[in-house]
C-alpha cells in the first residue's frame, strides 16, 4: 500500500461489495437533503443586522398589526447553506445541455448579469424625473433598433413582460385596430400545432378560437387558412401562426397566408418564440406579419432563471403601429422624447393604452442588448445557422432510430420526433423520457405539439459544442435500442438517480398542498402519559 | 465568436454528415426573395471589453439613487438588498434552469417555490399564494378577471387610491373584454372617498390599494363587508410590501384576493422591472386562480417532493379555456424576494417596517416644517404626498437640480389637472439618513422661496 508524508492510504483499494446500508442522514455524500426553511428556521433570530429603530409615536392610525407575521428566518450562513443545497437539485444549462424545445436554452453569458447589474441600470427609479436618466432611454432605443432591424419592421412596442404578455399586446392592438376603423370581429384562427398561450391570448382578449388544422408535411396550408375565412367570412380578425413553427419546420407558404389574411382585412400575428432560428436569414417584417413577439428571453439570451423573468417585445407593422401602448418613445432627429400619458399623443397615435406599470423589463433589456452586441450582425447571423446545424446534426444522428412524424427532411433549430419508435416495446414515452435523466440530460419538450402523438422536440441551440452532441446523440441511440430490445427495466419507473424519483402528480392535484403548515402537536394519550 | 463552439471544420463536417453542401440548404424552404445576405446596417462583433465600455457609457449617463438623497417611490422602491441575495440567485443551478417541468432533477427551483408561497400567504394572511405573477400591476389586472370568473359578473369598482398606472392596465384588459366595465374614481389622496356607494348588485369586485398610491392607510374592513354583502370580492392592492410587517394583513380584513408588487424585498429598482407580482386569496378560488401553483408530494419511495400543480387551470393545457395566458413569470424574482424574507424572517421585516416608518414619519415633519407645504394624509407607512404652493412638476425638477430625487409629481401620472397639479408622492425608507431628509428640507425651502 502506497502512504503519503503523513502515513494515510491514498489507493483507493479494491472496490468492496455495494453500500449495505441507508445513510443516517439520508444524504448520498453531495446529493444532500435539505429541509423546508419553516423546519429549520427560528422566530427569534435574523439574518440582518438592522438598527435599533428610533422611539416613536406611529402614525398608522388603527392599522397597525395584531399578530406578527409569522415566518421563521436564518442567520447568513444558514441562509447560505440552505440555498446552495437547494440549488445543488436543479438541473440547468450551465451543467448540462438542454434540449428543451421550443425555449431556446442558449448559453447566458456572464457579461450581462454584469452589465445588468451597473448602477447606472440596476439602481435607477422608472419616475425619477426624465432628464436624470437619458442613458436608460438611449438603452431602451437601441435595443428597439436592433429588434426593428432584425425584423425588417419600423415599430416596437418594448413593455410586455414575457411571451405571453407579448401575444396580448399583439392581439390588443390588433382589436383597436379593427376598431377605429368602425368594425367588429369575433374570431382568431389558430393552428392545431400552437402554444398554448396563443389560444389562451386571443380568448383573454375576447376572441373565439376557430382551430387551423395542420396539413400532412407539418406545415399550414393556404388553402386550409382561406377555407376557415371563407366559413367565417368578415369575422375574422387575425391569425395567429408561429414561424418557424412548433413542428421545427420553415412555413412555407407564410407570404401567401399573410396575404390571404390581409385581404379578408385581418390582421397576421406571429408567435416569434422560435426567431432563433432565422435571425438574419430573414426578416418577419417581409414575410407580411403585422405583431410578433420576441422572447427576449429565448433567443437574445437573457436567463430563464427557474421560470422567469422574461421579456417580450412585440415589433408591429405599419398598420398596427399607431395602436401601440403606452409609455414609448417618440424619436425627433437625435432627442429622444418619452410619451406617458396620453395628453402627449401626437396626430395618429391611438395607443390602446397600458401593459403594466412603468417601462417594461429594463434588467432584460440590458441582457439583451449586451448580448447583441457582443455578436453583432455576423454573430447573430452563425448563432441562428449553428443552431440549426446542431438541430439538423441531431436529426440525423437519430433518424433512423427515432421516427420523424413528417418524413426526412431538414428541420430548422429544432427537431421533432414522435413515438411511434417505441410501439411494441412497451416503454412509455414519459419513461423514456425519464430514463434521459438518469442519463444526466434534461428531457426534450415532451407531448408539444399536440399535433404528432408523443412528441418529443428537441432543441439543442448553438450553445453545444460537436463533442456534446456526438454524446448527446449516442446515449439517446443506446437508450432506443435498449428499449427495442425489451430492456424495460431501465425506463419503467426511471429516473432512479435522481434526488428524487418520480413524483405522485396526480396526488398532488386531488388533495392540492400549496404551504407549509405546522404539524399538529402530537396528542400523548393520558393513560399512556 | 467567444460564445460558439463550433468551429469551421466542426461546420463543415457536420454539413458533410447531414449530407449538403451549403448550411443555405437547410433554409431552403424560406422563401428565395426574403432572404438575407448581410445585416449590413448593423454593427459587427465587439470584444467583452468593448461590450462593457459601451453599455458602461449609457449606465454613467444616468442618476443612480444610491449616489444622492433619494425619497422617490410611488410603486417602486429603493431598498438595501444583502449580498448573500444577489450571489444566490446568480448561482448557476437557479439562474440558468428554467421552469421545473421534469421535477425530479428541479427540487430546488420547486422547494424555493413552496416556500415563497408559504412566505407570501403568510404575510398576506391568506390560504393560498400562486408561484408569482409579472408584477403587481399586471398581477391587479389577472385579480380583476379571476373576479369576474368567480362572481359570474364583469363590474369592477376601482378606488382614486389605486396606481393610476394600475388602473390603466386593468382598464386596458376590460377595455378588449366583451360586457365588461370599470367604474374608476377620481384620484382620493387622503382616501376620503365613498366606495361603499359605488357597490351594488352588479359588482364583480372592488379594488381597493392600502397603503395607497398617496401613501394613505384604508381600512379594508367596511368595504369587504359590503362587498360581500353584494356578492362581490374585496380585491386588496399593495405596491410596498415592506408594509405588511406592521401592518395589519389585507387577509384579516376580508380580502378575497390580495395582490401587489414584491419588488421591495430581494429585488433591485432596475427602472421598473423585472418584478414579482404577489398573489394570493382563499382556498375555495385556487381553481379560479391565474398562474403557477407548486404543491407537495411524496415520491416513488415516499420521500417528500414538490410539483408543478393544478396545472389543468393552465394554458398549456386548457388552451382557450385557461384561467390566464400567463407561461413564463417572474421566477428569479421571487428567488430573491424568498431569500431576502428568509434572511428578514417574521422579527426582521417587522423591525424594517418600523425603521420605514420612522424614516418617513421624520421626514414629513421636516417638510412639513417648510413654509407652505402640507402632509396630507392622517394615516400612513413610509410613504405620504405633500401639497405645496408651486407645481410640482417643476418643483422636481428644481430639486434635481440641487441634487435631491424628491419624489413623484402625481400630474406625471394623472392629468386631471387641479389640485393634482400640486401634489408630490415622497417615500423614504431605510435607506435614507437623517442629512438626506435635511438635504431635501433645505432644498425644497429654497425652490419654493
Ligand atoms: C411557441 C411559444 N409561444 C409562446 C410562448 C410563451 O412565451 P412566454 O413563456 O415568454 O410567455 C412559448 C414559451 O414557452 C412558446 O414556446
Amino acid at each position: 500500500m502506497t502512504m503519503n508524508h503523513q502515513g494515510r492510504p491514498t489507493r483507493a483499494g479494491e472496490a468492496g461489495p455495494p453500500m449495505p446500508h441507508q445513510t443516517f442522514t439520508g444524504n448520498k455524500a453531495l446529493d444532500m437533503e435539505e429541509p423546508l426553511i419553516f423546519e429549520i428556521g427560528h422566530m427569534d433570530n435574523c439574518g440582518v443586522d438592522l438598527d435599533e429603530p428610533m422611539d416613536f409615536v406611529p402614525r398608522l392610525g388603527n392599522h397597525m398589526r395584531s399578530e406578527p407575521v409569522e415566518l421563521p428566518a436564518l442567520s447568513e450562513p444558514e441562509t447560505m447553506r440552505h440555498y446552495v443545497r437547494m440549488s445543488r437539485n436543479n438541473y440547468a444549462i450551465d451543467s448540462g445541455l438542454y434540449p428543451l424545445g421550443s425555449c431556446t436554452m442558449k448559453h447566458n453569458p456572464r457579461l450581462n448579469e454584469k452589465m445588468a447589474r451597473l448602477p447606472g441600470f440596476a439602481d435607477i427609479h422608472p419616475l425619477q424625473p426624465i432628464s436624470t436618466v437619458p442613458g436608460a432611454f438611449e438603452l431602451i432605443s437601441e435595443l428597439a433598433d436592433w429588434l426593428m432591424e432584425l425584423t425588417g419592421t419600423n415599430a416596437v412596442a418594448m413593455s410586455p413582460k414575457a411571451g405571453a404578455h407579448g401575444e396580448q399586446c399583439g392581439m390588443m392592438s390588433i382589436k383597436h385596430a379593427i376598431a377605429a376603423k368602425g368594425e367588429e370581429r369575433s374570431i382568431v384562427l389558430v393552428p392545431e400545432s400552437a402554444h398554448g398561450t396563443n389560444p389562451a391570448t386571443a380568448a383573454l382578449v375576447g376572441y373565439k378560437v376557430v382551430s387551423i388544422p395542420a396539413r400532412e408535411d407539418g406545415t399550414v396550408a393556404v388553402e386550409a387558412v382561406i377555407e376557415k375565412i371563407e366559413a367565417h367570412a368578415g369575422q375574422v380578425a387575425a391569425l395567429m401562426l408561429t414561424n418557424p413553427n412548433t413542428c421545427g419546420l420553415f412555413e412555407p407558404e407564410v407570404i401567401e397566408i399573410a396575404n390571404a389574411i390581409h385581404e379578408a382585412g385581418g390582421y397576421f400575428y406571429c408567435d416569434g418564440a422560435n426567431f432563433n432560428a432565422i435571425v438574419g436569414k430573414a426578416k418577419p417584417g417581409d414575410l407580411g406579419i403585422d405583431a410578433m413577439h420576441i422572447n427576449l428571453h429565448k433567443t437574445f439570451s437573457t436567463p430563464h432563471g427557474g421560470g422567469g423573468p422574461g421579456s417580450g417585445p412585440v415589433v408591429l407593422s405599419d398598420r398596427l403601429a399607431p395602436y401601440a401602448p403606452l409609455p414609448f418613445i417618440r424619436k425627433n432627429g437625435d432627442e429622444l422624447e418619452v410619451v406617458e400619458t396620453t395628453d402627449q399623443l401626437k396626430d395618429g397615435e391611438q395607443p390602446f393604452g397600458r401593459m403594466t406599470a412603468f417601462f417594461g423589463q429594463m434588467g432584460m433589456y440590458v441582457r439583451a442588448l449586451s448580448y447583441m452586441q457582443s455578436h453583432g450582425s455576423d454573430g447573430l447571423k452563425q448563432a441562428s445557422e449553428d443552431a440549426v446545424l446542431n438541430a439538423n446534426y441531431v436529426r440525423v444522428g437519430l433518424q433512423d432510430l427515432m421516427t420523424l412524424p413528417f418524413g426526412v427532411k431538414p428541420c430548422m433549430h429544432e427537431v421533432l420526433f414522435d413515438d411511434s419508435f417505441l410501439n411494441d416495446t412497451g416503454v412509455s414515452t414519459l419513461d423514456f423520457a425519464k430514463a434521459m435523466i438518469d442519463e444526466g440530460y434534461h428531457p426534450m419538450t415532451m407531448y408539444f405539439p399536440l399535433v404528432v402523438s408523443g412528441a418529443m422536440l428537441i432543441e439543442p441551440t448553438e450553445s453545444e459544442s460537436r463533442a456534446s452532441l456526438d454524446l448527446f446523440v449516442a446515449t439517446m441511440r443506446d437508450l432506443v435500442m435498449s428499449a427495442k430490445a425489451g430492456e424495460k427495466d431501465r425506463f419503467e419507473g426511471a429516473p432512479f438517480l435522481a434526488p428524487r424519483r418520480r413524483l405522485d402528480e396526480t396526488a398532488a392535484a386531488r388533495k392540492p398542498i400549496l404551504k407549509w403548515v405546522a404539524p399538529e402537536p402530537t396528542k400523548v394519550e393520558p393513560e399512556l402519559a | 465568436m467567444r460564445y460558439l463552439p463550433l468551429s469551421d471544420n466542426d461546420r463543415a463536417d457536420m454539413l458533410a454528415r447531414i449530407g449538403v453542401d451549403s448550411i443555405d440548404e437547410l433554409f431552403a424552404d424560406i422563401p428565395e426573395a426574403v432572404r438575407l445576405e448581410e445585416l449590413t446596417t448593423l454593427p459587427r462583433r465587439k470584444t467583452e471589453m468593448q461590450v462593457e465600455r459601451q453599455l458602461s457609457a449609457m449606465a454613467n449617463k444616468n442618476v443612480s439613487a444610491g449616489s444622492l438623497p433619494f425619497f422617490v417611490g410611488a410603486g417602486a422602491y429603493k431598498h438595501h438588498v444583502p449580498a448573500t441575495v444577489d450571489h444566490l440567485i446568480q448561482r448557476s443551478e437557479f439562474l440558468t434552469s428554467y421552469t421545473p417541468y421534469q421535477p425530479e432533477i428541479t427540487q430546488g427551483t420547486l422547494q424555493a417555490l413552496f416556500e415563497f408561497q408559504t412566505q407570501v400567504a403568510n404575510l398576506t394572511g391568506m390560504e393560498v399564494a400562486n408561484a408569482s405573477m409579472y408584477d403587481g400591476s399586471t398581477g391587479t389586472a389577472e385579480a380583476v378577471l379571476m373576479a369576474h370568473r368567480v362572481t359570474r359578473k364583469k363590474k369592477a369598482v376601482l378606488s382614486g387610491g389605486l396606481h393610476p398606472q394600475y388602473r390603466e392596465v386593468v382598464e386596458g384588459v376590460s377595455a378588449k373584454l366583451p360586457g365588461a366595465s370599470v367604474a374608476a374614481l377620481p384620484a382620493d389622496p387622503t382616501g376620503t372617498e365613498d366606495i361603499l356607494a359605488q357597490i351594488d348588485d352588479e359588482t364583480s369586485c372592488v379594488v381597493v390599494q392600502s397603503p395607497s398610491f398617496y401613501g394613505q392607510l384604508i381600512d379594508l374592513k367596511p368595504i369587504a363587508e359590503k362587498a360581500h354583502k353584494h356578492k362581490a370580492l374585496l380585491i386588496a392592492v399593495f405596491t410596498e410590501v415592506v408594509s405588511l410587517g406592521l401592518l395589519e394583513s389585507p387577509g384579516a380584513q376580508g380580502a378575497d384576493i390580495v395582490v401587489g408588487e414584491g419588488q421591495s424585498i430581494g429585488n433591485p429598482l432596475t427602472f421598473g422591472g423585472p418584478y414579482v407580482g404577489l398573489f394570493a386569496t382563499r382556498q375555495k378560488y385556487i381553481r379560479n386562480m391565474p398562474g403557477r401553483v407548486c404543491g407537495e408530494t411524496t415520491d416513488a419511495e415516499g420521500k417528500r417532493g414538490f410539483v408543478l400543480t393544478l396545472s389543468t387551470r393552465e394554458q398549456h393545457i386548457r388552451r382557450d379555456k385557461a384561467t390566464s395566458n400567463i407561461c413564463t413569470n417572474s421566477g428569479l424574482c421571487s428567488l430573491a424576494f424568498t431569500i431576502h424574507m428568509t434572511l428578514l424572517g417574521g422579527k426582521g421585516l417587522a423591525r424594517l417596517a418600523r425603521i420605514n416608518h420612522m424614516s418617513a414619519v421624520a421626514l414629513a415633519d421636516a417638510l412639513s416644517a417648510v413654509d407652505g407645504v402640507e402632509v396630507l394624509n392622517s394615516a400612513y407607512f413610509n410613504e405620504f404626498t405633500i401639497r405645496t404652493p408651486k407645481n410640482a412638476h417643476d418643483v422636481i425638477e428644481a430639486l434635481a437640480a440641487k441634487g435631491v430625487l424628491g419624489g413623484v409629481p402625481v400630474c406625471r401620472l394623472d392629468k386631471s389637472g387641479g389640485d393634482i397639479d400640486n401634489l408630490i408622492v415622497v417615500a423614504s425608507t431605510e435607506v435614507n439618513t437623517d442629512e438626506d431628509r435635511a438635504a431635501y428640507a433645505q432644498a425644497l425651502k429654497e425652490v419654493l422661496a
